[in-house]
């Protein structure tokens, strides 16, 4: 199962917990899991009628950025991050849905 | 720690000559004020002289009926904008906020927000027609720090904002339902910071306040725009991103992104400023209306005033260790003016803040909050540079309170590979120590500073870089060299590094590869040119062409040669048969036997890397104090810095040195100067003070070469991360020349003299 960092702000959604073990062998399963055993996390985390992580949020696993990717794998023992997306010149606007 | 595949290069890590440097040396290179089209109008903005004001009414009736005046836009022209987030690069906006930035619909929140905008044939006439626009103000009271607009009773920008708690700039977060000006709040929290500081022996605290910057580019925005009868929209101009700016565009005007074509001229500086939109749109909206293309192009005054500056801030910063030189815990609270609409890099600022040290207890609260001044942009490593001012002031004077030197005392707390970051990330393979090491070997560091009043500063800083997607093609020509198409506007040299890689990639020299430039139409997806990410994320897109192309002449070759494409392979430049030793073709050759075995070969690939890579890096400065006048001469400066492998290393260097000067001009001079009324009055060169070559003495760049592990030619970005150190290494070597610390950005010569005044009250009341 994956580690999932809370971010500080919403830790007490999990009990004041910095981090939670998750399972899902995907960022929207580990999302979903992590919703489902702490409510509140997915309207937070996913942009629902985008179907994509909102954006303002990057995904880290094992200290690597994967951008906005709701469908990137998650290993059995990865840690993953869900941290704002500010790096520099950086966040992508091509979550906004027009096409 | 993870071990990085060491490379011989033959491309990489030489210095050619780069692609654009004749016609930008000959003043043939196109700028977006070069371009022309048939039948072009020339558009103004008229501007609100008022920080703060409710538009009452615009009649623009007098400025229609001037001769030569074809059209007049307002507010009410652009579409209804939905209210929806919206990344914008590093800092943010929502559409309904973007919208209302290009043009105030209600409200003009700061001196210099877009108000009208007129179309006519020539710059006269359009000057002319804005003084007869009638604009009827009903003036508000405005605010203009944040401390001071986040009190109850500051006027309010938006009247329906309320408060939100949040983690990220877009998520729903917490709302508190207090109407403020504090748009958002959030904290970074690791461990027991309570805790920390209990443990500690020594604590230092400090208030810290930074004025507004701006990026200082010399080229002012421009566009160039024609709406054509189909309704495509075709736009030339000067931006750090044609599809980010495509974007922007479509989500303000309502319009696909298919019919909107950008087409990048070259860009003559931009360090984050050039990511938003502000001419796009009022110039596509004049074309529609008049049905002629139509140039606008800011004046300095309008690019100080109505494009996005770095944002001002007020900080506090806390942090205690041990007797020994172990910091314990560190804390801040951080404020920062986002202008006019919610969106500053606080956020980023917060996570810069303490990286470059391991520390196991840290909680940063972020306010982002909304004053009277235009709307905040980028400006290299947004956030950051403020931030780290604060933080490397106070390991300053840790370090000096424990009788410590303060390069080993950063040595001795310096975040490596598997320590946590305050968002509990665990550092990658990076340079940090690498850095303060090299540092520590210069003979700078170990030389006289060789006068009185004179002090030595160091400063350490962290950017964290970015990914991004790319899209890049090459085609094979018939004489052995390589044509390279990009989407990425090329500010620093872009185009000679990524032909470099692609050249490495093909066993060929640099000036064998001919990089261009593509539109929106005529090239893959790409990022912005920012995030110190453009040649990291278009080299992973080159390796994977290259790697398509070799592939596909190793074939043609095996043709050739009657032998399975097995048997084929290809190095240095040589594809060569496995089994029989004598048959062999170089690039060139095999370049020139395309068109016999199949045809040309071209390949492209579009690629969204992962894994960028961050930046450390540590400056050290030697300065002179003048305490009569507290005039600060810099008399020495060498910058270590982390630039995984250096591709073209002139440009690095100049990379290294930019950010530095750039650094020092925010550290010693530069500022926003506003009267009570919200009025900039420094908005020119002459009056807003950059460092000169005068000013400047020459930067020793140390490049510091620690391979990114998740790159193809271990590239991580080497842009932004040099502005971070400057301000905290400026402020550490005043103090040790003249014993002052100075507390606010810019430390200028009448702030100095006014604190070493203060200090011989003290002595002299103390005595």
């Amino acid at each position: 199962m994956a580690t999932v960092w809370i971010p500080s702000p919403y830790r007490d959604l999990a009990g004041g917990a910095q981090t939670v073990v998750v399972p899902g062998a995907t960022v929207r399963q580990v999302t979903r899991n992590l919703d489902a055993a702490h409510p509140g996390f997915w309207e937070r985390l996913v942009d629902d009628e985008r179907d994509r992580i909102r954006a303002g949020v990057t995904v880290v696993i094992n200290g690597i950025s994967v951008g906005y990717a709701l469908y990137e794998p998650v290993g059995e023992n990865d840690e993953v991050h869900y941290l704002p997306a500010i790096a520099g010149g950086a966040t992508q606007p091509y979550g906004s849905g027009i096409q | 720690m993870t071990t990085v595949e060491e490379r011989n290069y033959k491309v990489i890590g030489t210095r050619p000559i780069r692609h654009d440097g004749a016609d930008k040396v000959t003043g043939r290179a196109i700028y977006g004020i070069d371009f022309h089209l048939t039948g072009e109008l020339w558009g103004k903005i008229l501007r609100s002289p008022h920080a703060h004001a409710n538009i009452v009414r615009i009649d623009t009736s007098k400025a229609e009926a001037l001769p030569g005046v074809r059209a007049v836009i307002t507010g009410r022209d652009l579409p209804v904008a939905a209210d929806m987030e919206i990344d914008d690069g590093e800092t943010s906006l929502n559409t309904m906020h973007l919208s209302n930035n290009v043009m105030a619909h209600r409200k003009a929140l700061y001196r210099g927000h877009a108000v009208a905008a007129v179309a006519a044939d020539n710059q006269h006439i359009a000057e002319d027609a804005l003084a007869l626009i009638e604009v009827e103000y009903e003036v508000l009271p405005p605010v203009l720090i944040g401390r001071d607009a986040m009190k109850p009773d500051a006027p309010l920008l938006h009247p329906e904002q309320t408060t939100k708690t949040m983690a990220y700039r877009f998520d729903p977060g917490t709302d508190t339902g207090d109407k403020s000006n504090v748009a958002g709040r959030t904290e970074m929290r690791l461990g027991d910071v309570d805790e920390g500081f209990k443990n500690a022996d020594v604590i230092v605290e400090r208030e810290f306040t930074t004025n507004w910057v701006h990026q200082g580019y010399i080229e002012a925005q421009n566009a160039t725009v024609l709406w054509n009868n189909d309704d495509s929209i075709q736009v030339w101009n000067s931006s750090q991103g044609t599809f980010n700016q495509r974007q922007l565009m479509a989500e303000i005007l309502k319009h696909p992104v298919s019919k909107i074509r950008i087409t990048p001229q070259e860009i003559g500086g931009g360090f984050g400023g050039k990511i938003p939109v502000y001419l796009e749109v009022p110039a596509a909206v004049l074309s529609k209306k008049s049905g002629r293309p139509v140039k606008m192009m800011m004046t300095r005054a309008e690019v100080f005033e109505g494009t996005g500056p770095a944002s001002g801030s007020q900080m506090v910063c806390k942090m205690g260790a041990t007797r020994d030189g172990k910091i314990t815990a560190a804390y801040a609270e951080l404020v920062f003016e986002a202008g006019a609409f919610p969106g500053s890099a606080v956020g980023a600022g917060a996570q810069g803040m303490f990286t470059t040290y391991n520390i196991e207890n840290v909680l940063i609260h972020a306010y982002d909050v909304v004053v009277n001044k235009p709307k905040s942009a980028a400006y290299r490593s947004p956030g950051t540079p403020q931030t780290c001012y604060a933080a490397e002031s106070v390991v300053d004077e840790l370090a000096k309170k424990l009788g410590i030197d303060p390069l080993e005392f950063r040595i001795k707390n310096a975040a490596r590979e598997g320590d946590r970051r305050a968002d509990g990330v665990q550092h990658p393979i990076m340079g940090n120590t690498e850095c303060m090491e090299a540092l520590k070997a210069t003979d700078h560091y170990k030389s006289d500073l060789g006068g009185p009043n004179r002090g030595r500063g160091v400063a350490s800083g962290y950017w964290g870089n970015a990914g991004m997607p790319a899209s890049c093609a090459v085609s094979i020509n018939p004489d052995g060299t390589v044509s390279l198409a990009e989407g990425s506007p090329d500010i620093g040299g872009s185009r000679v590094s990524l032909a470099m890689m692609t050249a490495e990639s093909f066993g060929i020299p640099a000036e064998d590869v001919i990089p261009s430039i593509k539109d929106t139409d005529s090239i893959g997806y790409n990022g912005l040119t920012a995030g110190s990410s453009t040649t990291l994320r278009n080299g992973v897109a080159i390796a994977q062409v290259a790697k398509q192309a070799v592939d596909l002449m190793r074939a043609r070759a095996a043709r050739l040669w009657e032998t399975d494409v097995d048997n084929v392979d290809f190095a240095d430049g040589v594809f060569f048969s496995k089994a029989e030793s004598e048959l062999k073709l170089t690039f060139k050759e095999m370049a020139g036997k395309l068109m016999e075995t199949g045809g040309p070969i071209s390949t492209a690939a579009s690629v969204a890397p992962r894994g960028a890579g961050p930046s450390f890096s540590t400056h050290m400065v030697d300065v002179e104090v003048d305490p009569e006048t507290g005039k600060v001469e810099v008399l020495k400066y060498t910058a270590a810095q982390d630039v995984g492998v250096a591709i073209h290393p002139s440009y690095v260097e100049g990379q290294v040195q930019g950010g530095a000067a750039q650094g020092i001009g925010w550290a010693l001079n530069e500022e926003y100067f506003y009267d009570g009324d919200g009025r900039m009055v420094n908005s020119s060169y002459l009056d807003y003070r950059m460092p000169t070559s005068l000013d400047l003495p020459d930067i020793d760049a140390i490049l510091v070469q620690v391979p990114n592990p998740d790159h193809p030619f271990g590239v991580r970005g080497v842009a932004e991360i040099s502005i971070v150190p400057p301000l905290g290494a400026l402020a550490n070597a005043i103090e040790a020349a003249v014993g002052v610390r100075m507390q606010e950005l810019p430390m200028a010569p009448h702030k100095i003299v006014k604190a070493l005044w203060d200090k011989e009250s003290e002595s002299n009341g103390a005595g």
